[in-house]
């Protein structure tokens, strides 16, 4: 049985996570096992990544191996599902607040990109600019053209065109999309969504309708120009837990409208550079590596702003060592260093004090300029021609191919 | 000349495309393309006029908003009109910076270019001149007042008209000559610095200036000499040029457009494979070396074989990735604009 989420309880936890706030208890860690017990998701265990590899023939991802996907929903009937021959399609998305992504918005992208590869499936990727006018109170006009910018860096992350829809809300939603979009609202109260979103008598009623908007993509019926007679098609959603709220909702409703519930596999929260008790805002460029900063300025963010967990003096360090726990680099790493035994090394290594900071930020900076680099270079070949065709509403032949 | 062509049938002579391509849309023309979208405007006839001042005094009390239009260049020799409405506050400056062109990058355009690029006359800058084929690649930065207003007036490529219409005829228009209106707040002047990026900066035309492109116009004047196959084909290729869409708009050949040459090839498969034994060779070198001779010996074949393919597997897949998406896009573009056989 799903646990809901109920406003009264939010405020009674120490913790919040919801789309749009994250805050740890008394600016502490966030707790994950209390998160997933919270929400009433799963945890996603090595026999998972065992199996994951199994069935697709190659090396899990760095994100799988290393407990950045931490937790899912039905991820175990996808798999059996596959097993069996039948196939899935993939729904992720963005909502484009700003021009600027940062590492921590990639994440998901570059999960997906390896689930698309790894399985052969189709993806469709939802750029929700109609929710960030409405929340960001950005003009139609600007959402729309950022969306279209962050579709470029989201096409650099590497997706296959034959095999990915992008759409904007506010080009999309319509036709097959809008039916569902009514099935699912008819089953939603008032009441209900305010409960699990905190809505309040002051909000607007475009906030309030929004929620069946990112529900709906999640419903094969919606794009019939891709999956026509395809009904029972199932769908993985790989996305941030705090996006958990929405989902929730969805596999709530989709029996009742005669779907399947889609399945998630969910992350972990992208620390900031100064600490997980720091917050990663826009207004704040030093608290995140951009998709657009040079070499040097990466460099400069990893020395002077991560936050480590170095001592104070060279001494203390090399008797102590260095506290893993918050060190931001170590973090950093675990997410980006691909080689499974160089990471090792250096958390041995740094937490007995034999290494010091200076070099695990060295490390660092070199992995996030090569990572930046290429994704710099990606994003340079993305024209566009190519952003509309990847945008068109278009039959994608070999999608399972 | 001009009752002739009012005379056309929505499709217009290959001849008189030619003309258009050399001489520029005239307002008739213009008149009669708004027609043939249905978009709603009104029209009024008044003696020349240069300035809005001199404009207000035919139109001003109509019930439409005179409107103010910039033809200006940066440093680059690029081009943008920028159409506001009277009354907002354009600070060149500014908007120099929020375009990322530095504090004095903008300036205004210099007469000749007002006829070689827009093909209007002098006091005429407008929209609507984006309509010629030679100013694909100007910038068009569109005042967001305009949105909310019934009625705006502007200039039909002549100045002893004035037309009126309201935001939305202007964007049927826009999008059919292949153009995204955007509407920008002009009179915003949000800080630009190292970590505030130039807001504006997407509207900055990113290929090569248009003047390169004009001697080429030349030659197909000469030969007008009306032959019927010749003409069809230029006409086809010059239709083709004319809804290619605004900004980017680019040579299928040429590498995908951005400041930054990419060192990706696009969908060139020489190029591409040049780049797939430049980087395996680079690891191959890398590899051989005396220590790693010592330490392998006769299987140091087998050893390097399996480090390139593991170093490299993921890196090849991403460049092929991007060639085949490259590819596929130079397809949709083709595909889209492909003219069906005629029966």
């Amino acid at each position: 049985m799903e646990k809901t989420e109920d406003k009264n309880q939010q405020q009674e936890e120490e913790q919040v996570v919801n789309p749009w706030e994250v805050s740890a208890k008394d600016g502490g860690k966030i707790d994950y096992d209390k998160l997933i017990d919270k929400f009433g998701c799963q945890r996603l265990d090595q026999s998972f990544v065992d199996r994951v590899q199994r069935l697709t023939s190659r090396p899990p991802h760095v994100f799988l191996r290393r407990g950045v996907f931490f937790a899912h929903r039905d991820f175990n009937d996808i798999l059996d599902a596959y097993e069996r021959g039948d196939k899935f399609y993939l729904y992720t998305g963005r909502g484009p607040s700003s021009e600027a992504l940062h590492l921590g918005h990639l994440i998901p992208f570059m999960f997906t990109k390896y689930l698309q590869d790894a399985f052969k499936v189709p993806l469709v990727i939802q750029l929700t600019d109609d929710e960030k006018c409405m929340w960001k109170n950005l003009s139609v006009e600007e959402s729309q053209r950022l969306a279209r910018e962050n579709a470029k860096d989201i096409i650099a992350c590497g997706f296959d065109i034959s095999k990915t829809f992008i759409f904007s809300d506010f080009d999309y939603v319509g036709g097959a999309f809008y039916k569902n979009m009514v099935k699912v609202a008819k089953c939603v109260t008032y009441n209900k969504v305010v409960g699990i979103f905190g809505f309040t008598g002051e909000d607007h009623i475009g906030k309030v309708s929004f929620p069946p908007v990112q529900a709906v993509p999640s419903f094969p019926s919606s794009f019939p120009h891709l999956f026509s007679g395809k009904d029972d098609l199932r769908c993985l959603i790989p996305c941030a837990i705090d996006q958990d709220p929405y989902f929730r909702m969805t596999r709530d409703v989709a029996p009742r409208i005669g779907y399947h519930k889609p399945a998630l596999i969910e992350s972990l929260f992208f620390p900031a550079l100064q600490g997980e008790n720091g917050k990663m805002s826009a207004s704040d460029p030093n608290s995140a590596i951009y998709v657009t900063d040079s070499a040097k300025d990466i460099k400069y963010k990893v020395n002077k702003h991560a936050f480590t967990g170095g001592q104070d003096s060279i001494e203390k360090h090399r008797q102590y060592g260095a506290n893993l726990e918050v060190d931001i680099p170590i973090k950093y790493l675990n997410f980006f260093l691909e080689d499974d035994a160089e990471l090792e090394h250096i958390k041995k290594e740094y937490g007995a004090g034999r290494m010091l900071t200076g070099e695990v930020k060295k490390r660092l900076a070199e992995v996030l300029t090569e990572l930046v680099e290429r994704h710099r270079r990606a994003r340079a070949a993305v024209t566009e021609e190519m952003v509309d065709a990847f945008m068109a509403v278009r039959p994608l032949p070999n999608m399972f191919d | 000349m001009h009752l002739k062509l009012l005379l056309l049938p929505s499709f217009i002579s290959a001849l008189t495309l030619k003309l258009i391509d050399t001489m520029g849309y005239s307002k008739d023309q213009l008149l009669a393309r708004l027609k043939e979208l249905q978009i709603e405007f009104s029209q009024y006839e008044h003696p020349v006029v240069l300035t809005v001042e001199a404009q207000a005094k035919y139109v001003g009390n109509m019930g439409g908003v005179l409107s103010k239009n910039l033809f200006l260049k940066d440093k680059k020799h690029r081009y943008y009109v920028v159409s506001a409405l009277a009354d907002t506050e354009v600070d060149l400056k500014v908007l120099s910076q929020r375009l990322g062109l530095g504090k004095g990058g903008l300036r205004m355009a210099p007469e000749e270019a007002l006829g070689e690029i827009l093909q209007v006359p002098l006091g005429c800058v407008t929209p609507f001149a984006v309509i010629n084929e030679s100013a694909r690649h100007v910038s068009l930065l569109l005042d967001q007042g305009f949105k909310t207003q019934k009625c705006c007036i502007f200039h039909p490529l002549s100045n002893n008209m004035s037309i009126f219409l309201n935001a939305q005829g202007l964007d049927k228009f826009l999008k059919s000559v292949g153009r995204n209106p955007s509407y920008i707040d002009l009179e915003a002047n949000p800080p630009v610095g190292k970590d505030q990026p130039p807001d504006l900066a997407a509207f900055v035309p990113s290929d090569s200036p248009v003047l390169s492109d004009l001697p080429e116009k030349a030659p197909p004047s000469q030969d007008s000499t009306g032959k019927s196959v010749g003409a069809a084909t230029n006409s086809a290729a010059v239709t083709a040029k004319a809804v290619k869409p605004s900004g980017n708009a680019q040579n299928v050949k040429e590498k995908p457009v951005d400041s930054v040459r990419p060192s990706i090839p696009a969908a060139d498969a020489g190029k591409f494979v040049e780049e797939l034994l430049d980087r395996a060779s680079a690891l191959l070198l890398s590899e051989i070396s005396e220590d790693s001779i010592k330490q392998h010996g006769g299987q140091l074949g087998d050893e390097v074989a399996n480090n390139i393919k593991k170093c490299l597997r993921e890196d090849l897949k991403n460049l092929a990735t991007i060639f085949k998406n490259t590819a596929y896009t130079e397809g949709f573009y083709a595909g889209t604009r492909y003219q069906p056989k005629r029966h």
